[in-house]
């Protein structure tokens, strides 16, 4: 009777796991933020293609920096685009009201969007335009559907035609395909790291956490032991 | 109960074990709350070294910028003025700057790195109110003394090097920040990193 | 010295007897097991949400401009921000945990039953201010969720009649969920709520302590007492249930840091995805489903096609629990010597929560609706059952002493 109620208790996260998600097929973006060169790579190509509209406003260039290892010169003069302190927050340069004016709707701040959508859908999605000249900027994407911008992405990646079946064949860009899946993780990386910057932080002082915790169980279950052989 | 001999070493040792353990466990539960208390990214942005432009201040002139939310002068002094500090030294508490109120470079008669330029933070040590500039009328608080700084809350007297008089609230001279000349006309306030 | 100054206070106040008596003295049965280490545990974690709480107030800006980034600020700029909060978001989930899984002590061993029947009202009015506290608290972030979330509950008083409408605008203080909302229910959460809250928990102690504490026999240990007038399967709260429940916060903490430190999300089911989005009152999330400890009772709102009587059947999923002391017209408390049909009942009870729990969570579908429907009657079954069975159910015999 106990041990149904415990193992139904047991059963749930496993049921609930089950809940939410769309029915795209996402790729795995298979992100490691240990790896700090793949991370500046992604801050580089996400300030050269993504930035202009895009902001990145909960965190701060000089945060971003000293987490990616990179100088606070490097910083100034490689990653930052607008007269911007080092300190500042990663803010757009485009006033919201004229990204309206431009592209019926401000782009929006893509600070956390690696915890809002998942990494693989951020992956998926900047591997995912295709060529669609029905379109306003004559692309659709596969997990966003009638997406509303352009492929910036489109000089390296090539121009992406959609095949009679299904897959897509990319012509005239500057990187192969390998070098785009590369390119496009490391953005997701640096996206991750955006949306989560103190996660491995976190998970280092869990493990000492735990630790302390773990000897602290076994001196009071002693102490317990102890003294609760008084009790018969 | 039994009636069983208790160990009470056993007993104490890990009583004592238990609550050093948790002791230490919960005093460092308590550093995130000290150290929230800390200033923040964005209080350490906002508080980053300030530049200045001190090319067009003209000889007397005192301008204002603000540095982690406090006034800092720049003030640029004449040769009148300067030639007058070393007759003061009679009537200041700490005419030599003994006292640590301003970085090492700083510790000179004129409390300055250039002579010219005397930059200190505009607030007085007895309690917290921003000094008066009188360029010409120091005179009435202190008998022939062309200029200084008066402070109007409690009659805080300075002279034109932050030195602080003789016989008034303040204890200590006028806090002389970190600083250094970028070029001629451009001094960063703040910070004192390299070469002063 | 110490013996000066405490006798010092002892002539003022009740010092030594207060301790003596909720504590040093209190007779405590000897036989609770694994069960009975939740009532415990959910005094740390209210020390823990209050703690957290009022650091976290520090940097929090409750305005619908400010809020969400204040919350980022908290958790990029403030140093160790990031644990403050997920201390307090993670405590909010486990609050729940362990309060679901006292209330369910109380329900197999009969703690609820005379002469614990105000005790467990007391209880119950903590777990209905706990339910407000957490509803108005998962506005606070201005997240997607938070104001959808917000604004579909606050809608269910709309099914009200005659005041439905006015009532929503009342308590919204504007035409749709905004700052104002956000500004009274920051006020609520971070001061009136708590006090309510910390009144409850000290009423709910005294109580406890008036009538005992219940055991996993449901055997009165007061009722056999020794020559010393000490109730013989008692031990002193102080040591033993002391080291003991140090004991079980170690054990708990393990698992709570586990989740804080590498899962503050819980799987999207604590800190739920589109919450890291900034509310935006253009545009609603693809699903919205109300934070896990709600949904049990969001399923049965769902699973009633009708608006009015879907709100109130959800309000009775809540009043029943109120009145449990009285459907259960038993004299047997414990699950140990009751029927069969009473265990069978609290089985078919608990799959219809967890089940219900799940199917709130995830988005309706005609299948999943229909076994939403079927677990509301089996969950309010459980109550009319046990109304009819208990009056002359089968019990084994209840021992006169605690059986270990």
């Amino acid at each position: 009777m106990k041990k149904l109620l415990i193992a139904l208790v047991t059963l749930l996260p496993s049921l609930a796991i089950a809940a939410g998600g769309s029915n795209v097929h996402l790729e795995s973006a298979n992100v490691d933020l240990h790896d700090k060169e793949s991370l500046e790579r992604g801050l580089n190509l996400f300030q050269q293609y993504c930035s202009g509209c895009h902001s990145t406003q909960y965190q701060r260039y000089g945060r971003v920096a000293e987490d990616l290892g990179i100088s606070v010169d490097d910083m100034r003069k490689k990653y930052m685009f607008t007269d911007a302190k080092v300190g500042e927050l990663m803010e757009n340069a485009i006033p919201p009201a004229d990204a309206a004016k431009w592209f019926g709707g401000a782009a929006p701040d893509l600070t956390l969007v690696a915890r809002v959508r998942g990494q693989d859908w951020v992956y998926s999605y900047l591997k995912g335009f295709y060529k669609d000249e029905s379109r306003p900027f004559g692309v659709n994407n596969t997990v966003f559907p009638l997406v509303g911008m352009p492929h910036v992405l489109e000089d390296l990646q090539g121009i992406p035609v959609k095949q009679e079946d299904g897959t897509v064949v990319t012509t005239g860009g500057s990187m192969n395909a390998e070098e785009y899946d590369q390119a496009v993780r490391d953005i997701t990386g640096f996206l991750a790291y955006s949306a989560d910057p103190v996660k491995l932080e976190r998970e280092a002082l869990g493990w000492w956490v735990l630790g302390f915790l773990f000897i602290f169980f076994i001196v009071a279950y002693l102490l317990k032991k102890e003294y609760w052989k008084d009790v018969h | 109960m039994s009636n069983a001999p208790v160990d009470t070493g056993r007993r104490r040792f890990l009583t004592a074990a238990t609550a050093v353990v948790g002791g230490a466990g919960a005093v460092a539960v308590a550093v995130p709350f000290i150290k929230s208390w800390n200033p923040s990214a964005k209080a350490k942005a906002a508080g980053a070294p300030v530049e200045v432009n001190i090319s067009k201040v003209e000889p007397g002139q005192l301008i204002r910028v603000e540095w982690r939310g406090k006034p800092v002068w720049v003030v640029r002094r004449t040769d009148a003025i300067l030639s007058e500090l070393p007759k003061l030294d009679g009537q200041l508490r700490d005419p030599a700057s003994e006292e640590l109120q301003q970085p090492e470079y700083a510790a000179n008669p004129a409390r300055s790195i250039k002579p010219e330029f005397f930059i200190a933070v505009g607030i007085c040590t007895h309690l917290g109110c921003s000094p008066t500039y009188l360029p010409d009328s120091f005179g009435e608080q202190v008998e022939g003394v062309t200029a200084g700084f008066f402070c109007p809350c409690h009659g805080s007297k300075f002279d034109m090097a932050g030195r602080v008089f003789q016989g008034v609230p303040a204890p200590l001279n006028l806090v002389v920040p970190p600083h250094q000349y970028v070029d001629d006309g451009t001094v960063l306030i703040g910070v004192d990193t390299g070469a002063a | 010295m110490v013996k000066n100054i405490v006798d010092w206070i002892d002539a003022r106040i009740p010092m030594t007897a207060t301790y003596n008596r909720h504590v040093g003295q209190y007779p405590t049965p000897k036989n609770f097991n694994f069960w009975y280490f939740f009532g415990s545990l959910a005094l740390l974690v209210l020390v823990n949400q209050l703690l957290t709480g009022i650091w976290l107030t520090m940097n929090y800006v409750p305005t619908a401009e400010g809020a969400f980034a204040s919350v980022e600020y908290i958790m990029r700029d403030v140093e160790y921000g990031w644990l403050l909060r997920y201390m307090h978001s993670t405590g909010a989930s486990a609050f729940f945990v362990v309060v679901y899984l006292h209330m369910f002590r109380g329900l197999i061993y009969g703690s609820y039953q005379k002469p614990r029947e105000l005790l467990w009202l007391f209880g119950m009015l903590i777990f209905l201010v706990l339910m407000a506290e957490a509803f108005m608290g998962y506005l606070l972030p201005w997240g997607q969720m938070s104001y959808w979330g917000a604004q579909v509950i606050i809608s269910l008083f709309g099914a009200i009649p005659f005041i439905g409408d006015d009532l929503t605008l009342w308590i919204r203080g504007d035409y749709v969920v905004s700052g104002a909302t956000l500004n009274r229910f920051f006020a609520l959460h971070v001061i009136a709520l708590p006090l309510v809250l910390v009144v409850l928990v000290f009423l709910h102690l005294i109580a406890l302590h008036e009538v005992g504490s219940n055991n996993p026999d449901g055997v009165e240990v007061k009722k056999n007492k020794d020559e010393n007038g000490w109730p013989v399967d008692a031990i002193p709260f102080h040591p033993y249930y002391t080291v003991k429940d140090i004991m079980g916060v170690a054990g708990f903490l393990i698992v709570f840091c586990y989740v804080l430190f590498f899962m503050p999300e819980g799987g999207g089911y604590f800190l739920e995805k589109p919450n890291f989005e900034a509310a935006n009152p253009m545009k609603t999330p693809e699903h919205i489903a109300p934070v896990w400890y709600f949904t049990p009772f969001y399923a049965i709102l769902r699973a009633i096609p009708d608006k009015l009587l879907g709100v109130v059947g959800m309000g009775l999923a809540i009043a029943v629990l109120f009145v449990l002391p009285w459907l259960d017209r038993c004299k047997v408390k414990s699950i140990r010597y009751r029927g069969l049909i009473h265990k069978i009942n609290i089985a078919q009870f608990t799959v219809s929560f967890l089940i219900l729990g799940y199917l709130g969570a995830v988005p309706a579908t005609p299948t999943l609706t229909i076994a939403a429907r079927i677990f509301t009657l089996t969950y309010f079954g459980f109550f009319v059952a046990l109304w009819v069975y208990s009056k002359n159910e089968k019990t084994k015999p209840v021992p006169t002493r605690v059986t270990h």
